[in-house]
């Protein structure tokens, strides 16, 4: 097993401040917009430093993705920045018709994702934006699991001509991957090479992922880590060629079982390589107040639950 | 002057007889708002708006226009055609399989003029906000149209975008109500009260004016006044009486004729009325 460490713990919703500030100073094109929410999408230092490319929109998201659907017109870049609840399931008609059906380019930024946003409880732990977003034709959703992933994403999509949702989460984590990273939307990151099972996470189940994965290796369980960040389009030669190599399968998300990333796996294999598989992730359920770390082991996103999906699945495949 | 209002007034007659005549061939779509906004929509690609008809999307330079109440789509894509965007040959097209020009207006097929889709209701003001706030970037002095229904202001996503828009001095907007009382149930102020309009956009900061919808002289003159008020820290708010079906005499000021096509022999009747002036398609 490869061995990752980290000197700090950072939020995600950071990388994505200090990306949007980047790709601000490369292009003159990108503005900002916020839903009353700026010290939590970690946006000051972008307003400070180009006031008048920020716009204010108050407690009014439908508005928020209207605005910057028109921005787009005059060929503005709009980073639209609110809770990935207010960003998806409140303004799903917006997105669709405003900007996805319409083609235009914009950029949904959304923090505080599932669980993991804590204490505020299940009015504000959306579990089923991934879905939402991936069912929209034209729509990239990209879903970051550490600060410099999330910096160099931020970056990246800017970049890219098309709607897009890059989703970020709240809590400090460890930084473990590349300060220097250049992030290519749709392809994935090959964490560690192994033989025996596959295991696929997304977002902050990567990091959960690696930990399982040391684990797996004092058990003799060599498995292979893929980072899928870009849930749509997904990197289907990657995960193909993983799962022709180890036989098996495990998915793990921060988010509702239903409509995310392992669906998307699935649907896949399903055509292309059946094989078996196990879900890491939300059991179709609402969340609740708690600490990130309690929630995330009361629901099951634990290195201790990727440890088992592993086994399972490995005892499924006649390994 | 571009035209004389007797100019106008003919476009007008022809872009009546293109909707009923469009709406009639797929038999649906909506001919009631399209009919009573005719007016106003000849009055402003025909003589207000500064527009290119060789289309780019990011509309430099250029006056821009958005439909909120996207299911008026006949109207749109008549003046637009009869304006020079695409063939008017096209207009047999609407509604029809692989067609550009879809039951409500879209970008997606590629259509020239269309910088949105609408139909789902309540979008289009956020959208001409934005629209008009980059052009304040890019220094661009034009001016940002839009035309909502009068039942659409039941969607709340507008309200959000009128108290968006005086707070941040988006002077450089003209949004038109097509006030005609009438929405697919009945009356509006059966179906839910919208009160008093003007004073509702008065206390959100708007600078309100009214206008006759179906007078060409008073809708050309309404909006030369309201451009005359742009750039002076208010948005503008242009109430438009209109009437639906204005033109038709058995389709005027019914909501029975929303979203219902005419058969062969109300066709025919229509068409007796309205004046063929540019030749039909």
């Amino acid at each position: 097993m490869k061995k990752y460490t980290y000197t700090e713990k950072k939020d995600t919703r950071s990388g994505f401040g200090a990306g949007l500030l980047e790709a601000g100073k490369k292009n003159p094109e990108v503005v900002a917009l916020c839903a009353d929410l700026i010290g939590s999408l970690k946006m000051d230092a972008f307003i400070k430093e180009f006031p008048e490319r920020f716009f204010q929109i108050g407690i009014a998201e439908a508005n928020m993705i209207g605005i910057a659907a028109g921005l787009t017109i005059g060929g503005k870049i709009p980073f639209t920045g609110t809770f990935a609840n207010f960003s998806t399931g409140r303004v799903y008609d917006q997105i669709r018709q405003s900007v996805a059906y319409s083609d235009k380019n914009v950029k949904i930024c959304a923090s505080h994702a599932g669980l993991t946003l804590g204490e505020d409880g299940a009015t504000h732990q959306i579990l089923e934006d991934i879905g939402l977003m991936k069912m929209l034709p034209g729509m990239t959703v990209i879903n970051t699991c550490d600060y410099n992933q999330t910096k160099a994403a931020t970056i990246a999509i800017a970049e890219h001509e098309g709607p897009v949702y890059l989703r970020f989460g709240r809590p400090v984590i460890p930084v473990f991957t590349d300060p220097d990273q250049k992030f290519e939307i749709g392809k994935a990151w090959m964490v560690n090479e192994g033989t025996d099972v596959t295991i696929i996470a997304t977002g902050h189940m990567v990091w959960k992922a690696i930990e399982a994965g040391e684990k797996l290796a004092e058990l003799g369980i060599d498995a292979e880590i893929i980072n899928i960040h870009t849930i749509k389009p997904l990197d289907e030669e990657a995960v193909l060629k993983s799962v022709k190599k180890t036989g098996c399968v495990v998915t793990c998300e921060e988010h509702n079982k239903y409509g995310g990333l392992g669906e998307s796996v699935a649907r896949l294999l399903s055509t292309e390589l059946p094989t078996p598989q196990e879900f890491v992730a939300v059991n179709d359920s609402f969340g609740e107040s708690g600490t990130p770390d309690q929630l995330m082991t009361k629901y099951g996103l634990d290195s201790v639950n990727i440890i088992e999906a592993a086994q399972k699945v490995m005892k499924r495949a006649g390994k | 002057m571009k035209h004389t209002i007797n100019e106008l007034e003919d476009i007008a007659s022809q872009v009546r007889r293109d909707i009923v005549r469009m709406v009639h061939a797929c038999q649906s779509g909506h001919p009631g708002g399209s009919l009573g906004c005719a007016d106003f929509m000849t009055a402003l690609y025909f003589e207000i708006m500064n527009h290119d008809t060789d289309f780019k999307m990011d509309g430099k330079g250029e006056d821009l226009f958005f439909l909120s109440n996207g299911h008026i789509s006949p109207v749109f894509y008549s003046v637009l055609a009869r304006s020079g965007y695409f063939d008017v040959a096209e207009l047999a097209t609407f509604r029809k399989l692989n067609s550009r020009l879809q039951g409500h207006p879209t970008t997606h097929e590629g259509l020239p003029g269309i910088r949105i889709a609408s139909g789902s209701l309540g979008q289009g003001m956020s959208v001409a906000i934005g629209a008009a706030q980059a052009k304040k970037l890019n220094k661009d002095h034009s001016i940002v149209f839009a035309l909502l229904g009068d039942g659409e202001l039941q969607e709340g996503q507008n309200w959000e975008a009128i108290m968006y828009a005086p707070h941040n001095k988006v002077d450089n907007l003209i949004a038109s109500i097509d006030y005609n009382g009438q929405q697919i149930d009945g009356p509006t102020e059966k179906i839910l009260s919208l009160e008093n309009l003007q004073n509702k956009f008065e206390a959100f900061g708007w600078h309100v004016i009214n206008s006759d919808g179906n007078d060409m002289d008073a809708i050309v003159k309404a909006l030369h006044y309201a451009k005359s008020l742009t750039g002076k820290g208010k948005p503008i708010l242009n109430l438009m009486s209109t009437q639906m079906g204005y033109g038709v005499d058995f389709m005027v000021g019914s909501h029975k004729w929303h979203g219902v096509a005419p058969n062969d022999e109300q066709l025919a009747n229509a068409l007796g009325q309205l004046t063929s002036t540019l030749k039909d398609y």
